[in-house]
């Protein structure tokens, strides 16, 4: 497959995250546009890892080609690890304010 | 031993005697204040007279150190001991030390700490003017200049509890400052010509016409005049002398009478070659003088305040000695400079001595009849207005006729307007001497049963000055009465030397000069007579002056001027300043910096909503515009 189609896919789950972040109140949604942001990256990363792999340059250095592969895997790792303390900060949010609006988080203000 | 070597005692020790009645005026009695504050002088007027008599001619500057060295301009700290600085050494140590001693005495009422404390200040005035007469440079003598000013700022306000008196300090301080900055702009310009300020090199210069041109010789002798007009009190810087009157007495017979008004003739005598190399200046030291003499003895005529009337006849009298400098008689004004400090200082003590025994008092319309109570007093007081009123054979004579002489021989209205002059001192000298010491007494009871002589410390040097009023002039008997009388001309010769090689000496005839001669002392004489005869029967009036009589009771009401035309719209400048620049534009200025960031800062605060999606999409806009910028810029 042509590697615009993957491009598409990204930017189409990229701004679905965007809009998601910018739209929605309620943080466990947010977390997971930010989620799908990060996932449409990750996506970019594979497809064109991928699409170096066919070109010479990637014959002649097939090391360079799968390191973006394994950096895939760091970053689900971390993402993995980033969620759990999302989630945590979230449950205490909502123990302490009985709700996930995000807009009531401005207790800091003036 | 070489005395020279010792010379920079002479300054040093009033200045240490200024350190230690200052530094410890908690601790010291006052009999040890007064022991120290004379002591030093005395030591220091022997010291003088040591100089005095060894001294060689063609003596060169002693160089103790360098004061500035800035690139090509070297200026040393260096003395000049020569005839004319060991006669004013002489006369500020002698002069000096009889002051001190009378101070002793008249400021005895004084607290422990305030005695010494003006005995401190009359020691550093000491050292100042010593420090003037002794710089072998124009900066050396500045500082001088400058020291002597402050001194007689700080003692003329030594009573700084009254107002009044904080202001004449103030006045005296000011004007001062006006003329010093003519002294000091005429010293930049001798630097900026000759890239030295040292005497020798200034006035070996002098007659070089490639060095100076006459713009800039009559320029810099017109600054330094400038200078002497606010030292020495004339017009139109001389209004602050009548007022520095509040002082104590010893101060304005040492200060104000006897030393520093005379610095700006020993300056102009010292620079006598640029005088005469600027005959244009002279004529107008000449005019200023002679103008200056003629006003304040107008004023002195219907004053009532016995120092005050002693004041303006200083002014005066200061008027003469710039008359002889302008007319070319160097060593006449010098000689009138020191038999004036004689005669002046004697007056002033005697007056001192008056108020100490009217307690307090200073209107001669009060006082009358003190012959009969204070016999030492009267009798100094009345050789000393004999000296001042230039009888012969008393001191006066000589040197005011020896100007009085060179005036004609320059031109004969300075002449006849001199001898006007001279019959309006010997006028007000004597309605003074017979309103205060013949006749009625006019005052209370209480100050009549009061009255009484002076303590020792006070008329012993009452007595050493009026002999020195009487014989001081003898030093300067004129050639025709005895030849070779003269001695002070020649002593003097080498420092006008250079003067009186370029200037033409009109030489009078006999008849002639014995002439003006009595015709001076003819019209004294018979001012002298009027006024003793009129004012010796001199009764209380509570009617008013009239006419010219107010006038100049108000002398000329030249304050009154000077506050109208200059006081006050300075006044009115600085309010409004203060009110407008400095209200409304600095301090305007300063406070709305404040406030726009005060203002701006809130603005900007705004944008911290908390609102984390207000925030989110900002970051969201943020990329947005750099990857545009990234990509199309």
């Amino acid at each position: 497959m042509e590697i615009k189609y993957y491009i598409g896919l990204a930017l189409a789950l990229f701004c679905i995250g965007i809009v998601g972040v910018l739209t929605r109140r309620n943080a466990i949604i947010i977390f997971m546009c930010v989620e799908l942001m990060l996932n449409a990256v990750n996506l970019l990363l594979v497809a064109f890892s991928k699409m170096h792999a066919a070109t010479p340059m990637g014959k002649a250095f097939p090391a360079m080609v799968s390191d973006a592969q394994i950096f895939v895997f760091f970053i689900m790792v971390v993402a993995a690890a980033e969620v759990s303390v999302g989630l945590a900060i979230i449950v205490m949010m909502y123990r302490n304010t009985h709700s996930t609006d995000v807009n009531f988080l401005n207790r800091l203000k003036n | 031993m070489d005395v020279l070597k010792l010379v920079w005692l002479i300054p040093l020790l009033p200045l240490v005697g200024f350190l230690i009645n200052g530094l410890a005026r908690n601790y010291l009695s006052k009999a040890m204040a007064g022991l120290i504050g004379s002591g030093v002088i005395f030591i220091s007027f022997l010291l003088s007279a040591w100089v005095f008599f060894s001294l060689k001619d063609g003596q060169a500057p002693i160089h103790y150190f360098d004061f500035i060295n800035v690139a090509s301009l070297k200026i040393g700290f260096d003395f000049q001991v020569d005839q004319l600085s060991s006669i004013f050494l002489l006369i500020i140590t002698g002069v000096g030390f009889l002051i001190h001693v009378y101070s002793t005495s008249y400021m005895h009422d004084e607290e422990p700490k305030n005695f010494a404390k003006y005995f401190s200040f009359l020691n550093l005035f000491v050292f100042s003017m010593l420090l003037l007469v002794l710089g072998a440079n124009y900066l050396i003598m500045f500082i001088g200049w400058e020291g002597v000013g402050l001194c007689s700022y700080l003692l003329i306000g030594f009573w700084f509890t009254n107002n009044n008196y904080n202001n004449a300090a103030r006045k005296a301080f000011i004007m001062n400052r006006i003329g010093d900055l003519g002294f000091l702009l005429a010293i930049f310009w001798i630097a900026n010509k000759l890239g030295s300020v040292d005497f020798h090199t200034v006035f070996a210069n002098a007659p070089d016409p490639n060095k100076f041109s006459t713009f800039d010789i009559t320029g810099i002798t017109l600054l330094l005049f400038v200078g002497a007009t606010g030292k020495s009190a004339q017009i139109p810087l001389y209004t602050w002398l009548p007022d520095a009157m509040a002082g104590p007495t010893p101060v304005s017979a040492l200060i104000h009478a006897a030393t520093m008004v005379t610095a700006g003739i020993y300056m102009i005598a010292r620079s006598n070659i640029l005088y005469t190399m600027a005959p244009v200046t002279q004529t107008v030291v000449a005019v200023v003088g002679l103008s200056t003499a003629i006003l304040a003895a107008t004023i002195a005529l219907k004053q009532n305040d016995i120092k005050k009337v002693l004041a303006y006849s200083t002014v005066s009298q200061l008027g003469y000695m710039f008359l002889g400098l302008g007319v070319g008689a160097y060593t006449g004004a010098v000689f009138h400079v020191m038999t004036h400090a004689f005669f002046k200082a004697l007056l002033f003590l005697g007056a001192g001595s008056v108020i100490h025994a009217m307690s307090g008092e200073q209107d001669i319309r009060n006082m009358g009849g003190l012959k009969k109570y204070m016999s030492v007093t009267h009798i100094t007081f009345l050789l000393g207005c004999l000296a001042i009123a230039g009888m012969p054979p008393f001191s006066g004579f000589f040197s005011k006729d020896e100007i009085l002489g060179a005036a004609f021989a320059k031109n004969p209205v300075f002449y006849i307007i001199g001898v006007a002059g001279a019959m309006m001192t010997a006028f007000y000298m004597f309605r003074l001497y017979a309103m205060t010491f013949l006749g009625e007494f006019r005052g209370t009871a209480d100050q009549q049963h009061h009255l009484h002589e002076s303590p020792k410390a006070m008329t012993i040097p009452l007595v050493i000055l009026a002999i020195l009023a009487v014989v001081g002039g003898w030093i300067g008997i004129p050639e025709i009465f005895v030849h070779g009388g003269h001695r002070l001309e020649t002593y003097l010769a080498p420092i006008f030397a250079q003067s009186n090689a370029l200037q033409e000496r009109n030489e009078m005839a006999q008849s002639k000069e014995i002439m003006l001669m009595a015709i001076s002392v003819v019209a004294a004489l018979a001012a002298l007579l009027y006024a003793w005869n009129k004012f010796s029967r001199y009764k209380k009036s509570t009617e008013e002056e009239k006419g010219l009589g107010k006038v100049l009771e108000n002398k000329w009401y030249v304050d009154e001027i000077y506050d109208a035309i200059i006081v006050r719209p300075v006044n009115a400048i600085a309010k409004y300043l203060n009110n407008v620049f400095e209200r409304k534009g600095i301090d305007g200025f300063v406070n709305g910096i404040g406030r726009a960031v005060n203002y701006s800062s809130r603005q900007v605060r705004l944008l911290q909503s908390g609102q984390v999606g207000t925030y989110v999409l900002m970051m969201v806009i943020g990329i947005l515009v750099l990857f545009i910028v990234q990509l199309f810029l």
